[in-house]
């Protein structure tokens, strides 16, 4: 059952791309959209089977395709595990995936590229499935790098756009720069592994074998490639430019699933991270920086999908906080809530877009909450969950790994999470009150929206509201269930239910004072952000991190294309060349003369040429000598 | 007659004949040079017969002798098809073999 999950889609995504290229013009709506989303709708279902088998207590799910390489004992076999760990990753990312393309036959309906589209989409679940379900480290790479290839062709899938191409280019690029470190993690591990079984069961079992010192390159190897993947400081530039390609694309690959490969990631090698605390801390506050980061520029975007981008790259700031504090269930936890309402405020994000005729800056917006009822609900369901006020999903993760946070003594970290926090609820409900309360700007037509973009909101909502109480802890009334079920190498916190209510109440207090002044702030008349003042300039600026790598990166990159290009090449290699051919031809004509049709001058070469063999002979001998 | 004097003589017949390979332009007179070189060299052939006591040297100048005739028949042939050819027995005029200016 396991490899079926994972070669359906690409056998899908195969066939739709050959049915695609035979005619490209030809419209094939129902046929398109019958393969399309009906194989990761199987898939769903087939996923939620296996979930509940492992749910009732089975064991850990294996499957054996082939060998794939086999040099004397050593084998890399083509093989899925279906363990606690893959398995929440599975059913949420199929479930969510199969409405999210569900949604995308309503979004991408009049797109010319619809076969394309879904062929490209069911690629991307074939290779997220594979990357889960890999039990080495090699296969996880072949997905790794799989889903970064469907990212590519999605983000330029408008690729009549020049822009999209370079958007395109800029997340394959950067994401290159955090595979190269992922991929020297994996050599440098199976170089100290010396040659032991290479799946993560036989790693976990060796891990002892290897010193500390390899043990810290590797992590810190191994996390630079989530970096490039999960958009953390410095490698994150890529991710709101992404946001070129289509809503679904967004709400899938760039908000629910890809982008959380990397606290898979690192909560898949838990045992490596457990034995180097010090690289943990690291992750931590890189994870905490970017949340801070990323929160502080969203409150001045405005842009409906950039502004989600960065509340993206901000809430996995926050799960890496949680892996890298050791509460890896808690950064699972989130990855999971997170995919609901996240891929929830992007498609409700579509469904505004589409309904106001490809409009994406919010301030354009406003007021569309009596026309648009069902996406303005399903998005308060959402922010409310991202804000984490409770009882909503996001509540209880955030609320875990701020917990895990604050007992681990780390309080920079602790601060720097409540006050993203309250960031959050600011600029989520800016969105939401700009776009649905403020007064319209202007009268718009409203493009009306087809079912199947609707319903998959309703079904996210619920999601977005229950999915917290599956990893309530005890001091909320819960077991921690989702915590149990992983059974991953957590650390141990001791909170007494006093301060964690006290915790709790301080994220709703922080919550909701987001959203009171994001309500005082927008919600009655909203404005553009201006260029004012130094601070405000320099966030609506991104803080000019973009200026800074094209600077620092591409520029001196251009300059050495542009010099090699037009001088070294021209001038030296050629000339070098051209002078030998030239000193060739001229040597060539010299010789020539020598061969002049003259029988008398052959008759003098033919003398000299055996005087001086004749002489050099009776040098030799010794006769002359 | 001491062995010297002929040696000496093959010397001057060969020098003779390279000359006039070299300075003379008649194919004719070029033709005889060679002649004269070949002979000198069955001269020096015989002469080392009769110094070294062996018959070998004598048999191959016989051999020369006789490859000499054969080869004056090919020549005198050659000489006369190049003068249809050419109408003239200039060497300096039969350079259809040069190499043409690159």
């Amino acid at each position: 059952m396991l490899s079926i999950i994972v070669i359906l889609p690409f056998i899908s995504a195969l066939f739709l791309g050959i049915l695609y290229l035979s005619n490209p013009t030809k419209k094939r709506y129902k046929l398109y959209t019958l393969i399309g989303s009906g194989v990761p709708t199987v898939i769903a279902f087939i996923s939620f089977g296996l979930f509940f088998k492992l749910f009732n207590g089975a064991p850990s799910l294996h499957e054996d395709l082939f060998n794939w390489i086999a040099i004397g004992d050593f084998e890399i076999p083509v093989a899925f595990t279906l363990d606690r760990l893959s398995s929440i990753m599975l059913v949420f990312i199929s479930g969510i995936g199969a409405l999210i393309h569900i949604y995308a036959t309503g979004y991408m309906r009049d797109e010319e590229g619809y076969g394309k589209f879904f062929s490209y989409f069911n690629f991307f679940m074939g290779a997220m499935f594979l990357l889960i379900l890999a039990n080495n480290p090699i296969m996880m790479f072949i997905g790794w790098e799989l889903v970064g290839l469907a990212s590519y062709l999605l983000i330029g899938f408008y690729h009549q756009d020049h822009d999209n191409i370079t958007a395109a280019n800029k997340a394959f690029i950067l994401n290159r720069v955090g595979d190269f470190g992922f991929i020297m993690g994996i050599a440098l591990l199976f170089i100290s592994l010396e040659g032991t079984a290479f799946t993560f069961d036989a790693i976990a079992l060796n891990i002892h074998n290897i010193d500390l010192q390899t043990l810290t390159w590797i992590g810190i190897l191994l996390f630079i490639g989530a970096m490039g993947k999960s958009a953390q400081i410095p490698l994150y530039v890529w991710l709101p430019d992404a946001m070129a390609g289509p809503t679904p694309v967004s709400a899938l690959i760039h908000a629910a699933t890809m982008v959380t490969a990397g606290v898979y990631m690192v909560a898949r090698y838990s045992f490596l991270y457990v034995e180097i605390p010090q690289v943990g801390l690291f992750i931590a506050y890189i994870g905490a920086f970017s949340a801070l980061f990323a929160a502080i520029i969203a409150t001045y975007q405005s842009d409906i999908k950039k502004i989600l981008a960065y509340s993206t790259m901000s809430q996995l700031g926050y799960m890496f906080i949680a892996v890298g504090l050791g509460a890896y269930s808690s950064g699972v936890f989130h990855v999971f809530t997170h995919a609901f309402f996240k891929a929830l405020l992007f498609m409700g994000a579509g469904a505004v877009i589409i309904a106001l005729h490809h409009e994406q800056n919010i301030f354009k917006m406003g007021g569309l909450k009596k026309q648009l009822p069902l996406v303005y609900v399903t998005m308060f369901v959402a922010t409310l969950a991202i804000s984490g006020i409770a009882p909503f999903a996001g509540f209880f993760s955030k609320d875990a790994i701020l917990a895990s946070a604050f007992a681990s003594e780390h309080y920079l970290i602790w601060g720097i999470g409540s006050f993203t926090a309250f960031l959050t609820a600011f600029y989520m409900f800016r969105l939401l009150f700009t776009v649905f309360i403020a007064p319209a700007s202007s009268e718009n037509k409203l493009h009306s929206l087809p079912k199947s973009m609707t319903w998959p909101l309703v079904v996210l909502a619920i999601g977005s509201a229950t999915a917290g109480f599956l990893g309530r802890n005890e001091a909320y009334g819960g077991e921690n269930w989702m915590g149990h079920f992983l059974a991953l190498p957590d650390m141990v916190i001791h909170l007494s239910h006093k301060s964690e209510y006290l915790l709790g109440g301080l994220n709703m207090l922080l919550g909701l004072s987001g959203m009171f002044l994001a309500y005082k702030m927008f919600a009655i008349k909203s404005e553009a952000p201006q260029e004012r003042h130094f601070f405000n300039r320099l966030v609506i600026n991104k803080f000019y991190v973009d200026t800074l790598y094209t600077r620092i990166f591409v520029q001196p990159l251009l300059l050495l294309s542009h010099l090699i290009a037009n001088v070294i090449d021209p001038k030296l290699f050629d000339g070098i060349i051209t002078t030998l051919s030239q000193g060739y031809l001229l040597v060539g004509r010299q010789f020539s003369r020598l061969q002049s049709g003259k029988v008398r001058l052959y008759a003098i070469q033919i003398l000299v040429g055996i005087s001086l063999m004749s002489y050099y002979m009776l040098f030799k001998l010794g006769v002359l000598g | 007659m001491s062995a010297h004097l002929f040696f000496l003589l093959v010397a001057l017949l060969f020098s003779i004949g390279l000359v006039g390979v070299i300075s003379r332009r008649n194919l004719f007179v070029v033709y005889m040079s060679v002649e004269l070189m070949l002979s000198a060299i069955t001269l020096l052939f015989a002469t080392l017969s009769q110094t070294l006591n062996s018959a070998n040297a004598s048999v191959m100048s016989l051999l020369t002798i006789a490859i000499i005739a054969a080869e004056a028949a090919l020549f005198l042939a050659m000489i006369i098809h190049l003068y249809r050819i050419n109408r003239t027995l200039d060497s300096e005029q039969c350079t259809s073999l040069k190499q043409e200016a690159l």
